[in-house]
C-alpha cells in the first residue's frame, strides 16, 4: 500500500493529464457507440464504429499497451470496417431500414440494458473500488512475443488454425454454385 | 488512474452492445453491436494485465481479436448468403426453425 501511495505522490503530474484524456475518450466513445446502435443508416453506424473503436484503442494507449493498440488499428479499423462496408454495398436493398421496430422491444431492450449495467456497476464498485493502475512503463513488445511464442504457444497455434478454417469455411459459405 | 474507471467503461460499452443486439433487425448491425461487446471485454483484458503488470492479458486480447475478425468473416458470409437467397437480411424473418 505504502509504495502504491508513493508511486502515485511520485507521477501525480501526469496522473492528472491522464484522466483528462480518459474523460475526453470516454465520453466520445460511449457517444459514439450509443450512435452505432440508435442511426438508421448503416453506412452511418458502420462510421461510428470507427469512432467507438479507435477510442478503444486509445484506451489500450492509456493502459500502456501498445502492440494491442497498434493491432486494434490494424485488424479493426483496417479490416473489419472495410468488411462491413463491403457487406453493406452488397446487401444494398437494406441501407436505412430498422425504423419498424417496435417502441416496446425498444424499451424492453434499454430496460435489459440499464439494469445489466446496474448490476455490473454495483459489482465493479463493491470489488475494485481502491485498485489504482501504476503505469511508468509502456509494455514492451517483446515480452509479449516472448510470451506468444513461449507459454502461449498452443493456444496460438489453435488461433492459427481457426483462422485458417474461418478463411475456408466463409469461402464456401458465400460460394456462388 | 483507477481500475474502476476501464472497467465501468468497459461495462458501459457492453450494455450498449447487448442493447443492440437486442433491438436490431439488420443482420449487418447486429454484427456491429457483437463488435462493440467483444471490445469491451479487451478492455477488461488489457486493464487487469496492467494491473497485475502481467503480459498475459494482452495476449489474450490479441486472441480476442483474432477470434473477432474470424467470427466477422463468416458472420458477413452468413448474412450475403441470407441476403442472396431471400432478398433481405432482416432477422426476424429468419423464423424457418421457428417451432
Amino acid at each position: 500500500m505504502n509504495s502504491v501511495l508513493a508511486a502515485v505522490s511520485q507521477d501525480a503530474d501526469i496522473v492528472v493529464a491522464q484522466n483528462v484524456f480518459f474523460g475526453v475518450i470516454a465520453v466520445s466513445m460511449l457517444y459514439a457507440a450509443i450512435r452505432v446502435v440508435t442511426t438508421s443508416n448503416v453506412v452511418h453506424a458502420a462510421l461510428w464504429l470507427v469512432v467507438a473503436l479507435a477510442g478503444v484503442a486509445a484506451n489500450f494507449i492509456l493502459l500502456g499497451s501498445e502492440f494491442v493498440a497498434v493491432t486494434q488499428v490494424l485488424v479493426y479499423i483496417g479490416a473489419v470496417v472495410v468488411l462491413f462496408l463491403f457487406g453493406v454495398m452488397l446487401t444494398r436493398a437494406s441501407l436505412g431500414d430498422d425504423e419498424s421496430v417496435a417502441q416496446e422491444k425498444r424499451s424492453m431492450a434499454a430496460v435489459v440494458g440499464v439494469l445489466l449495467f446496474g448490476v455490473m456497476a454495483f459489482a465493479l464498485i463493491d470489488t475494485w473500488s481502491d485498485d489504482r493502475l501504476v503505469i511508468d512503463e509502456p509494455q514492451q513488445v517483446t515480452e509479449v512475443s516472448d510470451s506468444i511464442f513461449s507459454q502461449y504457444i498452443i493456444p496460438f497455434e489453435a488461433i492459427s488454425v481457426l483462422l485458417l478454417a474461418a478463411l475456408i469455411g466463409a469461402i464456401v459459405v458465400a460460394r456462388q454454385d | 488512474m483507477l481500475l474502476n474507471q476501464f472497467l465501468l467503461l468497459a461495462a458501459a460499452l457492453f450494455c450498449i452492445g447487448v442493447y443492440g443486439v437486442l433491438v436490431r433487425k439488420n443482420g449487418m448491425l447486429v454484427l456491429m453491436s457483437v463488435e462493440l461487446i467483444l471490445n469491451a471485454v479487451n478492455i477488461n483484458l488489457v486493464a487487469f494485465g496492467a494491473l497485475t503488470d502481467d503480459v498475459g492479458g494482452e495476449v489474450f486480447a490479441l486472441f480476442t481479436i483474432a477470434v473477432a475478425a474470424a467470427e466477422v468473416g463468416i458472420g458477413l458470409a452468413i448474412v450475403l448468403l441470407m441476403y442472396r437467397n431471400r432478398r433481405s437480411i432482416d432477422l426476424s424473418e429468419a423464423d424457418l426453425m421457428k417451432g
